[in-house]
């Protein structure tokens, strides 16, 4: 037998797992992770699952992790955009595991993109 | 990782399942491991997504890509390509018919889906049906929490009967009223019960919610319980339905599990309980009386009302008998209010209806629309019109008790009163779309041969009567028919509706009715012409290939079950009427209109 609130906890649990089929998805910070060959090849496979990992240790919701093609910037690879509800993107370029989780602490959680991790920083250096 | 970036979604009804989804499922948890994806990617097991005609459909979220007619392989595909590289898989992404080019085809997108409102079946396709948190997390329970522990009874009763909802199984009687006669009468017990009896040649709508959505039906059950003062419930479903069955078992125990169904649920101190009754597929037990007295063991007969069910129904006690969709709308009005609702639909029939698209139609499946939305639009935009370009002749709705509603009459919204008006009727909603080649003296033949053979037998009109006409229907079907026959059929149809206890009977004649009064040409050149002119009924039909028009492709000569037709490659084919069996494999299968039905016919 459930309380109320062990009801309402599990509407709350679950709908952090569902609301991915949930249609208020404008709302969502999204995470896209360059995913072909090149991509893969420069390691974005543990880039992605690091995210994941990450998401799911912090109980995030209302972020989804996507994949997407080659750019045509294959040396910059594993590359990942972040984009927010407003509509901005970030590109961040060469990322890692742990960049990946510096990025969900400091840009989904608090919004503060990583300056140096992204593509701005990365064509000054070269 | 407890989050899952992508869910897939594969459709469990018993469409997708017939053609092969439970391989899909196994198959796709054998690749998602192979590529190490599996603690990812999360697939799911739903309900019916309604558009049956493409299974077995795939949905990838949250793109909603939506994927038809997949096969094993294509799973392969889908796997490595889209949910590895999130790369859409486009050569399987749905097309409607007609459109020839492929745009994004999420599920929100395809017309099929555009011109739909979803209410009753808001979480068919959407939710796993066999996990009651899903259902949770989709403000399930809700509407029984604010009914138990926010309002009193009779308030429950006031919120259905403003929100105009109508019974979904055919009657249309007013669901509210019915709630209050039945808790109007007095009794030491009463019962509640879902009529799942779904018995209408084509109509599939009951069976998907209970698959799709099983708890959405008990919640609605408890509610009613609580509303009339109930505390037992029985869902009557036909044993046919295997996978309702027992996903409506599940429910049952993992609601029990949570409290929500048993002893003083959420502490409001009201008990309730459901058993499941399956039935064993007789038609007549559909009507609510010979429904109960099948429930408590005996023989499925009708009795004569009054009394009514609300006043002396199953175990002599007051009981309240709705249909599965009228109970899936119930939780949403509960928690959305009667004037939601009734911004849907007509002015006399409030809300959405459920119809099963069936026969010579594109897109076979199911549909939900408001009520009022003309039937062109059900057909043609949703249905995606007619398959081979053939023409629209009828369609019938309302299953064996309804009537064939001619093309004159496509424009009319669909209510219950205006398709009483034209002499069919709303019925369960099944709707089967007839082209040029169904004959309609054939289709009245069919739906009373149905008939007879579900009468019960307990009214001599109904059991004798059918049987008359059936005999008279094959007759003038093999061309031993006269004037005179249409006469008689005639005033046997008044008979049996007048001389017959229950709904069977007494709408038994409607088939018959509509045929003869929007088809009368049809009936009259089997009579005194001896043809069918859609070429169906074998006795009276012969066909002939023009050779202006063949282009000596063949495919006529291959789709010949009976070796009738000859002819060599390129040039003009003959067909051998001596062989010819009548099946009609030549007229559907010719791309250039060649083969025709033969104006005369040797008798």
């Amino acid at each position: 037998m459930k309380t109320l609130e062990e009801l309402e906890a599990i509407r709350q649990k679950t709908l952090a797992r569902i609301s991915l089929r949930k249609e208020d998805k404008e709302e969502a910070v999204r995470v896209v992770i360059g995913m072909a060959t090149c991509g893969i090849a420069a390691g974005a496979r543990p880039v992605l699952t690091a995210f994941m990992d990450e998401i799911g240790r912090r109980h995030l919701r209302n972020v989804q992790v996507t994949q997407t093609g080659c750019v045509g910037m294959c040396r910059l690879e594993p590359m990942v955009d972040v984009i927010t509800p407003d509509g901005n993107k970030v590109t961040y370029v060469k990322v890692n595991p742990e960049k990946a989780r510096m990025i969900v602490a400091d840009h989904v959680v608090n919004g503060h993109p990583v300056t140096e991790y992204t593509i701005g920083a990365a064509e000054q250096q070269a | 990782m407890d989050i899952f970036r992508s869910h897939v979604l594969l459709c469990g009804g018993t469409g997708c399942t017939s053609s092969g989804s439970e391989q899909l499922l196994e198959h796709l948890n054998l690749k998602l491991k192979e590529y190490d994806l599996d603690r990812e990617i999360k697939p799911i097991r739903t309900g019916c997504f309604g558009l049956c005609e493409a299974g077995p459909i795939v949905i990838v979220y949250p793109e909603g890509t939506f994927y038809s007619h997949v096969t094993v392989s294509d799973i392969d595909e889908i796997v490595a390509e889209h949910l590895l590289k999130g790369r859409i898989v486009k050569r399987l992404l749905h097309q409607e018919k007609d459109v020839d080019h492929t745009v994004d085809m999420a599920l929100d997108q395809i017309p099929f889906y555009k011109h739909q409102t979803r209410v009753a079946l808001r979480n068919c396709g959407v939710i796993d049906p066999e996990n009651i948190d899903e259902y949770l997390a989709f403000d399930g329970y809700k509407a029984m929490q604010k009914a138990l522990l926010e309002m009193t009874p009779e308030q429950v009763i006031d919120t259905v009967s403003q929100s105009g909802l109508r019974g979904r199984g055919g009657g249309g009687f007013p669901t509210g009223q019915k709630w209050k006669f039945a808790r109007a009468s007095q009794g030491e017990r009463k019962f509640v019960i879902c009529n799942a009896d779904e018995g209408d040649p084509g109509a599939f709508m009951d069976r998907s919610v209970l698959e799709g959505d099983p708890h959405c039906v008990l919640e609605a059950m408890i509610i009613n319980g609580y509303a009339i003062g109930a505390n037992e419930g029985y869902v009557y479903v036909r044993a046919e339905y295997p996978i309702a069955v027992k996903r409506l078992g599940m429910a049952i125990d993992q609601a029990k599990e949570y409290g929500l169904l048993g002893k003083n649920i959420l502490g409001s101190g009201f008990d309730f309980d459901v058993h499941i009754r399956e039935g064993a597929g007789a038609f007549v037990c559909g009507e609510e009386t010979a429904l109960m007295v099948s429930i408590q063991g005996e023989r499925g007969e009708p009795h004569p009302k009054p009394p009514f069910p609300a006043v002396r129904g199953l175990f002599d006690a007051p009981t309240n008998i709705n249909n599965v969709e009228t109970y899936a709308n119930i939780p949403q009005i509960l928690l959305h209010g009667p004037t939601w609702f009734r911004s849907m639909g007509t002015e006399k029939s409030a809300g959405t209806k459920v119809f099963a698209l069936g026969g010579k139609i594109n897109n076979t499946g199911l549909v939900e629309v408001p009520m009022g939305t003309p039937l062109k639009t059900v057909i043609y935009d949703i249905g995606g019109g007619i398959p081979k370009g053939k023409a629209f002749k009828a369609v019938q709705t309302g299953g064996p008790s309804g009537g064939c509603i001619p093309a004159e009459h496509l424009d009319i919204p669909i209510d219950y009163d205006n398709l009483i008006a034209i002499g069919s009727m709303m019925g369960s909603g099944g709707i089967i779309v007839m082209d040029e080649r169904t004959c309609m003296v054939d289709v009245a033949r069919y739906y009373l041969n149905f008939l007879s053979e579900e009468s019960c037998g307990k009214c001599v009109a109904c059991r004798e009567g059918i049987k008359r006409m059936l005999e008279i229907l094959t007759d003038i079907c093999s061309g031993k028919g006269s004037e005179e026959d249409l006469e008689l059929l005639e005033s046997l149809c008044h008979t049996v509706e007048e001389a017959s206890l229950c709904a069977l009977g007494k709408t038994a004649p409607n088939p018959v009715l509509t045929t003869l009064k929007y088809f009368k040409d049809e009936y009259l050149a089997h009579i005194n012409e001896k043809r069918c002119p859609a070429g169906v009924c074998p006795d009276l039909t012969a066909y002939e290939i023009d050779e202006k028009l063949c282009k000596g492709c063949g495919v006529c000569a291959k789709n010949c079950p009976a070796s009738a037709i000859s002819g060599e490659r390129g040039k003009a084919h003959r067909l051998d009427e001596a062989c010819c069996v009548k099946c009609g494999n030549c007229i559907d299968n010719c791309k250039f209109n060649a083969v025709r039905v033969k104006r005369e016919v040797r008798a």
